[in-house]
């Protein structure tokens, strides 16, 4: 993922073979290609073969705690909202190993680490999911303690954005700033119109690697009219958005630690922590160590944990956070409000994903908006 | 490293179906590096060989139905350093404790022609009610993987990596797409203990819960969902009342409907 954006060159425009060009291309330079793909009932990203794995005509419709496929009538490939889970899962694996130690005759001895793995081509990424990337980034790259393996993955990623040409039920990019327009951190940005013999890219190069990338293919310049249909229709999705954040409040959500809301919200979160893992920004980790029978091996393992599990806020004593009422408090002000503290920007990209993923589905734009409510007529 | 002492290893049955005991000798693989550096003492199910007591780790399979196993659980803790349960009927009652909710001796009217031979108690219960259990693998049955790392832990002095949050965080880490949200299938798993692998979930079934409840469920809040999915009061009754059915949360869930 590029840091900064370059120039960008002339957009190109091509079809669905050009497309099936750029992934053989990516592909024959060594990358793993991960796009979106039909599996378990939703669009997935995941392992790419060529572009007929790719969605063809599949959208999505999201509501709190509901998710379902659906047939759009065209041949849109990048047609349907945002996936379960996000790049995250590749880019900050869920389960990784740190080190592996043997012991020896006078201690025991860290072991050299696995080769790495190629490179990731990535296909189809949001706005929201750009920015989810950038604020991962930050999270993982203090400088004096950046963690090498996330910086490299994301450092070698080669990102093929795609602008959102419509927003989802559960969207609210546009409130936090992050979306639906691509400004920032591909190396190729696509733009899908619909054309009479299927999707058309107007495609736009944002990194020198992008640009060479896009030379190798067969591509027409864009025309104007492809130009301002592009544009026309990101500026349509901002409009649509099917949800708002009340920003001026979330970001203010850690002066409200005794609001009665937290009681109501605690009657329906089952503290199961699906929101906090498919979170495209949650980074929150437990490391367990493994041995063989013997002991004479050991692994150091670091794992997704969540703030609603009760292991997590343990110290010696008792867990920090006993109640539920915390646990969907702690999360919800670290992320839209006290993330600002640690991070100089909020943890809430507008996604989504925990109001769609929440099997109850519990909102939390709404919950803001309850608290934003309560305050009216207060100072 | 100097060679350390193996601990005895005793594996005892109660009301159960042998699963989890089969557990262990599934291992196949690890097996031998087991029987390598723990003495297998007590384990009727695997060998004729019997030595006696005490044990350093027993490993407990099964429910407490008779006054016998009321006497015989107690003589085991007495014999055991560390005493484990192994699965939902010797940590919950398992799907036998369904006779918590009924009149046991009518059942036992209507199926045994000689009922007076029979010598049972009202209830199945958990190896817990009735002597200190230090440590507990839930599952019907357990889960291969941890009972190898209970092992693991106990012989190198560590904790065992066993979780007790829900299955959902088990789901997503594995990248397992939530059936009850794409498909609107019920399922248990925000309200169960991770732990099993992903087994249902990753087969298109919702989780049935056989690793009992996680460590904060709510299950109010889950059963009210289930019913807007449009699961009567009597399903999601019949879904908290399986392997599970006498473990605390999920027997008041299900008393609140029917």
């Amino acid at each position: 993922m590029p840091g900064v954006d370059t120039p960008a060159s002339a957009a190109t425009v091509f079809d669905l073979d050009g497309l099936a060009a750029l992934v053989t291309a990516l592909k024959s330079k060594g990358y793993r290609v991960i796009g979106p793909r039909v599996a378990d009932d939703a669009v997935v990203y995941d392992d790419i073969d060529d572009v007929r794995d790719l969605p063809a005509g599949i959208g999505d419709e999201q509501a709190g705690g509901r998710y379902r496929l659906r047939k759009r009538g065209d041949s849109a490939v990048f047609g349907y909202t945002v996936s379960p889970q996000g790049w995250k899962r590749h880019l900050f694996p869920p389960r990784q190993k740190l080190f592996a130690a043997r012991r020896s005759a006078t201690g025991f001895e860290v072991l050299p680490p696995d080769p790495a793995p190629p490179p990731f081509a990535f296909i189809g990424v949001r706005a929201c999911e750009l920015a989810a990337m950038a604020v991962q980034a930050k999270v993982f790259g203090d400088k004096d303690y950046a963690d090498p393996g996330y910086q490299g993955r994301l450092k070698d990623a080669f990102v093929v954005a795609v602008e959102c040409g419509e927003a989802g039920d559960l969207c609210f990019c546009a409130s936090m700033g992050t979306g639906p327009a691509v400004k920032a951190g591909y190396d190729v940005k696509l733009v899908e119109l619909a054309g009479k013999d299927g999707p058309r890219f107007i495609a736009t190069a944002g990194t020198a690697r992008g640009e060479k990338m896009l030379g190798k293919l067969k591509a027409a310049k864009a025309a104007d009219g492809d130009l301002k249909a592009a544009a026309d229709r990101v500026a349509k999705a901002a409009k649509k958005m099917g949800r708002k954040m009340e920003t001026a409040t979330s970001a203010r959500l850690k002066e409200f630690s005794e609001h009665p809301r937290w009681d109501q919200v605690a009657a329906r979160c089952m503290t199961c922590g699906n929101c906090t893992m498919v979170c495209p920004t949650c980074f929150c980790t437990t490391v367990e160590d493994v041995t063989d029978l013997k002991g004479d091996n050991a692994e150091r393992w670091r794992m997704w944990d969540s703030c609603f599990s009760v292991e997590f806020s343990y110290i010696h004593g008792g867990p920090i956070r006993s109640e539920a009422r915390s646990r969907y408090r702690q999360w919800i002000t670290h992320k839209l409000s006290t993330w600002f503290d640690q991070f100089g920007t909020a943890g809430c990209v507008g996604c989504g994903r925990c109001i769609a993923w929440c099997p109850v589905g519990i909102d939390i734009t709404e919950e803001v908006a309850a608290i934003h409510e309560s305050l009216k007529g207060r100072k | 490293m100097a060679e350390r002492k193996k601990p005895k290893l005793a594996v005892w049955k109660f009301s159960s179906c042998d699963g989890c005991q089969l557990s262990l000798i599934d291992c196949e693989d690890e097996l031998l590096a087991i029987a390598d550096e723990v003495r297998i003492s007590y384990f009727l199910e695997a060998t004729r060989k019997v030595e006696k007591g005490p044990y350093d780790i027993s490993l407990v399979e099964g429910s407490i139905t008779t006054p016998h196993d009321i006497k015989a659980i107690r003589e085991v803790r007495k014999q055991s350093k560390v005493l484990v349960t192994i699965g939902a009927c010797a940590t919950a009652g398992g799907i036998q404790a369904l006779r918590n909710f009924k009149n046991v001796k009518e059942f036992i009217r209507c199926v045994y022609a000689h009922p007076e031979y029979i010598d049972t108690l009202t209830t199945s219960t958990a190896v817990s009610d009735h002597v200190h259990v230090d440590f507990e693998l839930r599952g019907c049955p357990i889960s291969k993987h941890q009972l190898l790392e209970l092992l693991n832990a106990t012989l190198n002095g560590r904790k065992p990596n066993v979780s007790h949050h829900s299955q959902c965080i088990e789901c997503k880490r594995n990248g397992v797409v939530c059936r009850m949200v794409a498909a609107g299938t019920p399922c248990l798993g925000p309200v169960t203990q991770a732990g099993c692998g992903t087994l249902c979930p990753s087969k298109d079934r919702g989780c049935y819960g056989c690793f009992g409840p996680m460590e904060t469920p709510n299950t109010a809040s889950l059963a009210a969902h289930l019913k807007e999915l449009g699961q009567s009061g009597r399903d999601v009754q019949r879904l908290f009342r399986s392997f599970n059915a006498n473990a605390e949360a999920f027997r008041k869930e299900s008393e609140s409907h029917g």
